[in-house]
């Protein structure tokens, strides 16, 4: 795992410095003389070699400091930290809307197995796969920003509102202090770029659960419950789906990892104020150290998802638990 | 009038008959074997009971009454509530029939609690009551253990008290045994009956063995593709089958008492004559 | 045996026909753009801007699906705009199906420490982000066709990679593959000949995914315009500017968003199909 976060960090290190154009020709106005060309590139540490470079890089990575945006001039930390909850948000909402559309369809496929209902809603998967999520957040602008405008589709939150919020995660922020007001129209900024990015985790985890539960629902102990009395949404939920759960929760995990890797995409595509949006800015503006950041801390979520999954399946599973 | 009565049950799958015309009936307390090779029926018919019948199986006729209530004329969740106020299954194997990752205890207690209305409190007494009463030792432990830190004979006890739980008026015990060691076989053969001597349970124990039958039952029905062959009382059974077939079947079980017996397979002639019979039947019934 | 055959005379099922058909048209509309396009996809009518398609009240004729905020001819920019989409899922399709396959046979059937090497290289590559990732590359390397294209290839050879190795690894362990070895052939041979022609299948579907993966990466690339320059007619520059003016001329958007859409569903629709079409048995 830290060798992953070291290799990540080592490629782009080496990769966005062979970048031909000069980041700081551009920081400073034409004619400037190759004085102040040296002088700002000693400020930034580009005057020495590669790999001091790096090892100053890492050394400062390491204790908390990555550098300072170029473009903002900016500590990069509290610039990427300061983004980082509304990418979370967005992650985590999406995240939720995906499990529940996807949980919804495998139970009721699972409940008319064998039916037309299953069929369709197969049909319906098909489809959400194939598609990315980048066209799905522009068939979503199309249908509800424009031609049944319901939902804002750029930016996080509404210019005009006042936040009174001490941190930068808005949506929890605003629940725990009942602006319910301000969590609304939160809600309806992230629905749009939250279900996009939903829409083909969705499918997959109702491919993969109700697969899962379709094989569940032929073990013996699904049949016992049958003769202790319960109907068939009670073993379905209660039997079957705990035992469902696990296989798919691996799966799932890799997945999510590919959702927040899209977030860059959507963000900028529906000018939500994240991480993926700032990115996008940096690599335009060839800001090194901020790119930098950025993609480290991606890699960083990346990693702590899968170490999360593998924890909850260890948690989930009694013959884990007490092995 | 008899606490289980099967009338002319008929099942097919599509075109294929797995029940024909099979009647069948089990009195309040009695142990009764259903007897026949693999493909027989037997099991299907405790799944009919049950209404647990694979999908693609369906009833085609007949009826099932258990205790006066014909269950194929009531609606599916009155009939659930039936079934699992009065009839339990012990089920064949013990490995896969416990939810993996669920305690034993709410295992036994909870449908007690969520069907049959007890309260949380009795339903927890009476499931340590009951593992004491299939010999398991230390059975507040157990209630917190789950299935995969149990043996196979353990698990089966487990299934077993689960089965009484509700007092049940009939066991079906869907073969058992025969997913066990021989050892732990004998042990859980013993359990089942005297689980069913104290509780005055009807039984109908589904099994390929005539062995067992002979050790636990009083009555026994034999069955061959689907169809009744021979209905009697154990002693007179074994004194003097009836069918060409039970006397070939009874040739072809090994006997505890003479391990080192010659066995004669069912011969090919009585086959091929219950073949034709079955074949018969069907030109006439379709 | 009957079974294999049986299986090659399966008929060709609607979800072929559909996205093959649709892919089809795709590459002669592609091919035949300059006698299909009725205008310059480059030319610029600052007078004619924003006309609606031609059913529409104020349409102009001779612009069949309008026309975008500069007076550009939609239709030409979608014919011209389906060359670059084709050219690069083709190409960049080819070229990652070639690398990945190559290190995924390497890393499964020779184990060891090439293994070691080229699956670390992967653990590595799956915790970038793609898309940033991909901008990244594009931003180092200059914009233009061949810097997209080799983004690609850099990125994507992992799902290739990951999928071959563990099938390499699959036939390497079977009985032909060691008795072909007991006879003395050399392992680059059997690498090539036995095991190749059975990961073969699986390369073909991957291929045709990864086509039109490689079609929505342009897209997005051309969409943060890091594609080609920002005239040249891609889809993607194409739905950039339809985002930007959405509310005045929705049909700047609609067309490239649908073409792009029926494109990336055919050549997934087509790699689903081609899978059920090789294997019958799974699936």
């Amino acid at each position: 795992m830290l060798i992953t976060l070291f290799g990540v960090a080592v490629i782009v290190f080496f990769v966005i410095r062979v970048v031909p154009g000069n980041p700081i020709a551009m920081m400073l106005p034409p004619g400037a003389g190759e004085e102040d060309i040296a002088r700002l590139k000693a400020l930034y540490g580009f005057d020495k070699s590669l790999p001091e470079q790096f090892v100053i890089w890492v050394a400062g990575v390491l204790q908390g400091d990555f550098g300072t945006s170029i473009s903002t001039r900016q500590p990069v930390l509290s610039l990427v930290l300061g983004r980082l909850p509304a990418t979370i948000e967005l992650a985590v909402m999406a995240l939720v809307i995906a499990i529940v559309i996807g949980s919804v369809l495998a139970l009721t496929g699972t409940r008319h197995r064998g039916t037309r209902t299953e069929g369709a809603i197969d049909v319906t998967n098909g489809m959400a796969l194939s598609v990315p999520d980048f066209l799905w957040g522009l068939l979503l602008i199309l249908l509800f920003g424009v031609l049944w405008p319901v939902f804002h589709i750029s930016g996080r939150v509404s210019p005009a509102l006042d936040l009174p919020f001490a941190t930068n995660f808005y949506l929890f922020e605003s629940v725990l202090r009942l602006r319910f007001d301000i969590w609304l129209d939160l809600v309806s900024h992230m629905f749009m770029p939250a279900l996009a990015l939903a829409i083909p985790l969705a499918a997959i985890i109702a491919q993969l659960l109700k697969q899962s539960l379709k094989e569940t629902m032929h073990l013996d102990y699904v049949t016992l419950a049958r003769t202790h009395g319960y109907g068939e949404n009670r073993v379905i939920t209660r039997e079957a789906l705990p035992n469902a759960i696990l296989p798919t929760l691996t799966l799932v995990g890799v997945q999510f990892t590919f959702l927040i890797g899209g977030t860059v995409i959507i963000e900028r595509l529906f000018s939500y104020e994240g991480l993926g949006n700032m990115a996008i800015d940096a690599v335009i503006n060839r800001d090194l150290p901020l790119i930098q950041g950025i993609v480290i801390l991606f890699a960083l979520m990346f990693t702590l998802v899968n170490l999360i999954v593998d924890l909850t399946y260890a948690l989930l599973n009694p013959r884990l638990r007490h092995g | 009038m008899s606490f289980l009565e099967i009338t002319s049950l008929s099942a097919r799958v599509g075109p294929v008959p797995i029940l024909r015309d099979v009647s069948l009936n089990v009195a309040a307390g009695e142990v009764r074997a259903l007897v026949g090779e693999s493909g027989a029926g037997k099991s299907m018919i405790g799944k009919a009971i049950l209404g647990t019948l694979p999908g693609a199986i369906h009833i085609t006729g007949g009826e099932i009454r258990l205790d006066g209530q014909d269950l194929l004329a009531l609606r599916p969740a009155e009939r659930r509530r039936v079934i699992g106020q009065t009839a339990a299954l012990i089920p064949q194997d013990p490995l896969t029939a416990l939810n993996p990752v669920r305690r034993i205890g709410p295992q036994i207690t909870r449908r007690l609690v969520d069907i049959l209305g007890w309260s949380k409190r009795d339903a927890e007494a009476r499931a340590l009551e009951l593992l004491a009463e299939v010999h398991i030792p230390d059975p507040k432990r157990v209630m917190q253990s789950y299935p995969h830190e149990l043996s196979g004979g353990m698990r089966q006890r487990v299934l077993i008290a689960s089965a009484f739980a509700a007092e049940p008026k009939l066991i079906i015990a869907d073969e058992p045994t025969t997913a066990l060691d021989v050892t732990v076989q004998k042990q859980i053969l013993r359990l089942i009956k005297e689980m069913q001597q104290r509780h005055n349970t009807a039984l109908l124990f589904v099994t390929h063995d005539l062995g067992v039958v002979a050790k636990i039952c009083q009555k026994l029905t034999v069955l061959f593709g689907g169809m009744v062959l021979e209905e009697a009382s154990v002693e007179a059974f074994f004194a003097a089958p009836q069918h060409a077939y039970s006397r070939a079947l009874l040739a072809a079980t090994p006997k505890y008492t003479d391990p080192d017996q010659s066995l004669t397979p069912v011969p090919q002639s009585i086959l091929d004559d219950l073949q034709a019979q079955l074949d018969f039947a069907e030109r006439t019934t379709t | 045996m009957a079974d294999a055959r049986s299986a090659i005379k399966r008929p060709i099922g609607p979800r072929l026909w559909l996205s093959g058909g649709w892919l089809t048209l795709l590459v002669l509309g592609a091919v035949f753009a300059p006698l299909l396009a009725p205008k310059d996809p480059l030319m610029q009518d600052l007078f004619l801007g924003r006309m609606p398609p031609f059913w529409l009240p104020g349409a102009e004729p001779g612009y069949l699906l309008g026309t975008d905020s500069l007076g550009r001819d939609v239709l030409s920019r979608l014919l011209y705009g389906a060359r670059v989409a084709l050219f690069v899922g083709l190409i960049a399709g080819v070229l990652t199906c070639l690398l990945g396959t190559t290190l995924g046979l390497i890393a499964g059937y020779y184990r060891g420490w090439p293994d070691l090497l080229i699956s670390r290289f992967i653990d590595i590559w799956m915790a970038f982000p793609p898309v940033l990732f991909s901008i990244l590359l594009i931003a180092v390397m200059g914009t233009g066709l061949t810097s997209i294209i080799i983004a690609i290839v850099v990125i994507d050879w992992t799902r290739f990679a990951r999928v071959i190795r563990a099938e390499a690894m699959t036939q390497g362990a079977m009985d032909y593959v060691a008795s072909a070895q007991v006879t003395g052939h050399k392992r680059i041979g059997i690498m090539l000949l036995e095991i190749l022609p059975n990961v073969l299948p699986t390369m073909v579907v991957l291929l045709t995914l990864e086509m039109g993966i490689a079609v929505i990466v342009e897209a997005i690339l051309s969409f943060v315009n890091l594609s080609i320059s920002t005239d040249d007619p891609t889809w993607g520059s194409m739905i950039s500017e339809g985002r930007v003016s959405i509310h005045q001329a929705w049909w700047v958007l609609v067309f490239p968003l649908v073409c792009l859409f029926f494109t990336v569903l055919s050549f997934s629709q087509l790699g689903e199909g081609l899978k059920d079409y090789f294997d019958p048995v799974l699936r």
